[in-house]
């Protein structure tokens, strides 16, 4: 298994606060590394620093032996890293069809005067997309009119589109009901599971759907990085219960 | 035209063949029916025509989410380059001209397109309405093409033949149809392709169109040179049709008229763009001619309602769903 | 080669009524957010009142001094019959929606009120006489000029002041400054927010009439002139920066020299040299030489 994502020691302060300290991190093809902590950990701060959204005061960040650091997010989506949000990011007068073949031409570079943006080819493949996430009976309608949870999937779904070495979830199951977020979790692993060379990091809250769902935990606190497991010692470590998870508040 | 029917939703290789057999049917109906008009009508439709290869422009760039404030600047640079190559390279052929127009125009805007990429909204409208205004300003001062009195341009041949005078306006009608029937399928393929979807997902939502690893600034780069280009041809033909060119083309108030044919037609529909650019023609002619200082009041409360109850402009009516 | 004194005089007349007119067009902008193409079209409504008023004054063969209270009073007129029948009438159906949508209701306003103009007064110019020699002349080392041009300096002098007293001073003042820096804080806080809007609106107005008004004796009154007025405001208010009164006066200041310059030394330049400044700013620096709102780039 060969390291796809690496950080070192990287850093980032906005004024006093600290969003990011010495951050170390290796990261291998396959894992599936479920990001947690409290808001204002630093989460999503190092997702941005991976998408080149923001860049590290200091450190590098490497995909597949690649510098990227100094990259734009556009080129290091080029490379192979795609990410969704947390308030999903749509074409919203578009309907869910149009959205994924958006999806598809920008990534595959596939862009052309001429050829229809609705080809038959390029239907078929976003169809089959939207099948894996259960999103097909939505194809034609406009995105805006759609319901959180439709709209959270195909957040994820066009972020897939283009094959993607480094998948970041950001907060997938959230804004969602509670007994909707173990099957949208499932349902987006399964299709994920269709990809094995997929590497997924993902932000969540819910240790139920971390414990279930990743192979390996990492735990922010103050910009640092307080546990680096599996799910079984990760989330039963004192300072995770402490920070995160809040189990220690009692005692 | 090549709009009247909704792009379908799954879009065979065919449909292509299907507009291009549209565009030629409208293209020949509407030359013979020259043949039956009356001088003036013809007149009017190749400025329609002109005019609509303008605006086509702007709604091409109102897909990607902006509206330029200063496409006179892309009619002054095809009519001065047209008629220049006409007085100084006795180059005269009428087809000539309108694709010399449209190439000196993109050229033209070329260097400027990047750049204008970068923008948005207000700032995007009044750097263009800058642009157009120096560009004015040069053409008003420069002795050289005519100052601002601008200069006249004589009659155009058409591949080597002279026109006769009572073929003149007709021929530069069949060339107006021709050129706007195509400008009108190839604007209907791109705003179809690939790349005209990703214009309309700028328009929604660049940040996610970077972010799938678009380029929001090729794209609206793109739209602005192929704006131009359009525009160019019109300017060509609109200096054919009147035997003159003046700085007023690039005047901020030109601008203005075919932004009002765009929010007019709406994006949705090509055909809806040449519609609206002759119903504009029609209300100038006649109001000129019947109740003059009416036109420009007709026309401003025409705009506010379609601002106000038709928003998707006259094209969302056979266009179906009603877009902003 | 023509005496500094009088490069300097004339670039200060011009960017005396710019700096009025463009004043009335920053406010509107900074308060309701709206970049009005119909604010020439003010000017010349105060210009062709004026020119109607300081008409009856003659013919009631009043001191030529009162053409002045005419001229102001033409202002005050179409401030107060044609900016609220405006705001509450049309704008308002449109406000929080697209800033480029705004302005092209604006834009619409423009050509109705261009008609309107030309339906009320005729195509005819008209000429405003009596005011222009109230003030004789001055003698400027070896140069004479009008004097009615230092008094029109004078006069936007006292309206900068006045305006920016009442803004930074006055407690009415401070709510206009919350409304503009947010007009959702100031509703939740009790303010009339319309009220303010309708108020700003007003003054915006009044300050376009009023340069009209001013500026009229020294122009021919005829259709056009509200095109090439708006067009040079926009320029004087994005070099200054939308929304800013000292960017008003410093782009004001700037253009009226700036054009003063070209006409009497390299006249080639007169007209582009003003939009290639714009277009500068709008590229180097968008958001003008005094920082009020954010330009949008990605």
């Amino acid at each position: 298994m060969s390291t796809l994502l690496e950080a070192h020691g990287v850093n980032k302060r906005f004024g006093a606060v600290v969003a990011a300290e010495d951050i170390n991190i290796r990261i291998a093809s396959g894992e599936r590394v479920s990001l947690i902590g409290s808001n204002g950990a630093g989460k999503t701060t190092f997702v941005n620093m991976i998408t080149g959204y923001l860049k590290p005061d200091t450190g590098c960040i490497a995909l597949a032996g690649h510098d990227i650091t100094p990259l734009a997010p556009r080129i290091i989506t080029r490379l192979g890293v795609a990410r969704s949000f947390q308030i999903p990011q749509l074409y919203g007068d578009l309907s869910v069809l149009d959205n994924m073949l958006v999806a598809n031409a920008c990534h595959d570079d596939k862009l052309s005067f001429w050829q229809p943006a609705r080809r038959p080819e390029a239907i078929a493949r976003a169809e089959t997309l939207l099948e894996r996430f259960r999103l097909g009976e939505h194809r034609d309608r406009r995105v805006a009119e759609l319901p959180g949870g439709v709209r959270k999937l195909l957040d994820i779904a066009m972020a897939m589109t283009g094959r993607p070495k480094l998948l970041l979830l950001d907060e997938p199951t959230s804004g969602v009901s509670a007994e909707e977020k173990f099957p949208m979790m499932q349902t987006i692993m399964d299709a994920l599971g269709h990809e094995d060379a997929t590497t997924v990091l993902f932000v969540e809250h819910d240790m139920d759907i971390v414990e279930r769902h990743a192979s390996r935990v990492v735990a922010f606190y103050a910009g640092r990085i307080i546990a680096d497991d599996v799910p079984s010692i990760a989330l039963k470590a004192d300072d995770v219960r402490r920070y995160v998870t809040g189990e220690l508040l009692q005692e | 035209m090549a709009a009247i029917l909704p792009a379908s939703k799954t879009a065979p290789a065919t449909g292509h063949g299907r507009l291009i057999l549209i565009a030629v049917v409208t293209c020949v109906v509407l030359s013979l029916a020259g043949l039956l008009m009356p001088r003036w009508l013809s007149f009017l439709l190749i400025m329609s025509a002109a005019n609509g290869l303008v605006s086509l422009g702007i709604v091409g760039l109102m897909r990607g989410g902006v509206v330029p404030f200063g496409q006179g600047m892309m009619l002054a640079a095809g009519g001065y380059a047209a008629a220049l190559a006409y007085n100084h390279l006795g180059f005269t052929d009428a087809l000539g001209m309108a694709l010399i127009g449209g190439v000196a125009a993109a050229l033209i805007a070329s260097p400027f397109a990047p750049l204008l990429s970068r923008y948005r909204g207000i700032f995007f409208a009044m750097l263009t309405l800058a642009l157009s205004m120096v560009t004015y300003g040069l053409l008003m001062k420069l002795s050289m093409l005519g100052g601002s009195d601008g200069f006249n341009v004589g009659r155009p041949t058409l591949f080597g033949q002279e026109l006769a005078d009572g073929r003149v306006v007709y021929t530069l009608y069949v060339l107006a149809i021709v050129l706007a029937t195509t400008m009108a399928l190839l604007a209907r393929i791109f705003f179809d392709s690939t790349r005209g979807l990703v214009t309309l997902a700028v328009k929604e939502n660049e940040l996610r169109v970077e972010y799938l690893g678009g380029s929001v600034r090729q794209a609206m780069t793109i739209n602005f040179i192929l704006a131009a280009f359009c525009g160019g041809i019109g300017g060509a033909l609109a200096v054919m049709a009147l035997g003159h060119i003046e700085p007023n083309f690039s005047f901020w108030t030109t601008s203005g008229e075919f932004v009002f044919v765009a929010i007019l037609a709406g994006w949705q529909s090509v055909a809806a763009v040449f519609i609206a650019s002759t119903l504009l023609e029609v209300v100038r002619s006649f109001s000129s001619a019947y109740f003059p200082n009416t036109w420009q009041l007709v026309l401003g409360i025409f705009l506010l309602l379609v601002i106000r109850f038709l928003p998707g402009g006259i094209g969302s009516l056979w266009m179906g769903r009603k877009r902003k | 080669m023509p005496a500094i004194s009088t490069i300097l005089i004339d670039g200060l007349t011009y960017a005396s009524w710019l700096f009025i007119v463009a004043l009335g067009l920053t406010l509107v902008f900074g308060v309701l957010k709206i970049l009005n193409i119909a604010h020439g079209s003010f000017y010349a409504l105060g210009a062709y009142t004026a020119a109607s008023f300081v008409g009856w004054t003659s013919s009631m063969n009043l001191a030529p001094a009162w053409s002045l209270l005419a001229m102001l009073l033409a202002a005050v007129t179409v401030a107060v019959i044609v900016a609220p029948l405006i705001e509450r009438g049309l704008l308002r159906f449109f406000y929080g929606r697209d800033e480029v949508l705004l302005v092209l209701v604006t834009y619409a306003m423009f050509l109705i009120l261009e008609d309107v103009t030309k339906l009320v007064w005729g195509a005819n110019p008209y000429y405003v006489y009596e005011p222009y020699s109230l003030f004789g002349n001055v003698d400027v080392g070896v140069q004479s000029y009008v004097g009615y041009e230092f008094a029109l300096i004078g006069l936007a002098a006292v309206v900068g002041l006045a305006v920016w007293w009442g803004l930074n001073r006055t407690r009415q003042g401070k709510i206009v400054l919350a409304v503009i820096h947010s007009p959702e804080v100031a509703s939740s806080m009790g303010v009339n927010v319309s009220r303010v809007y309708m108020v700003a609106f007003s003054i915006g107005i009044f300050l376009a009439a009023l340069g009209g008004a001013f500026t009229a004796p020294m122009i021919s009154v005829q259709p056009g002139v509200s095109v090439g007025v708006v067009i040079v405001s926009f320029a004087v208010v994005i070099i200054g920066g939308l929304g800013s009164i000292q960017g008003a006066a410093i782009g004001a200041l700037l253009v009226g020299l700036a054009r003063s310059l070209a006409v009497h030394i390299a006249p080639v330049a007169e007209l582009f040299s003003i939009y290639v400044v714009m277009a500068v700013v709008l590229m180097f620096r968008p958001e003008g030489l005094f920082q009020r709102i954010q330009a949008r780039k990605i």
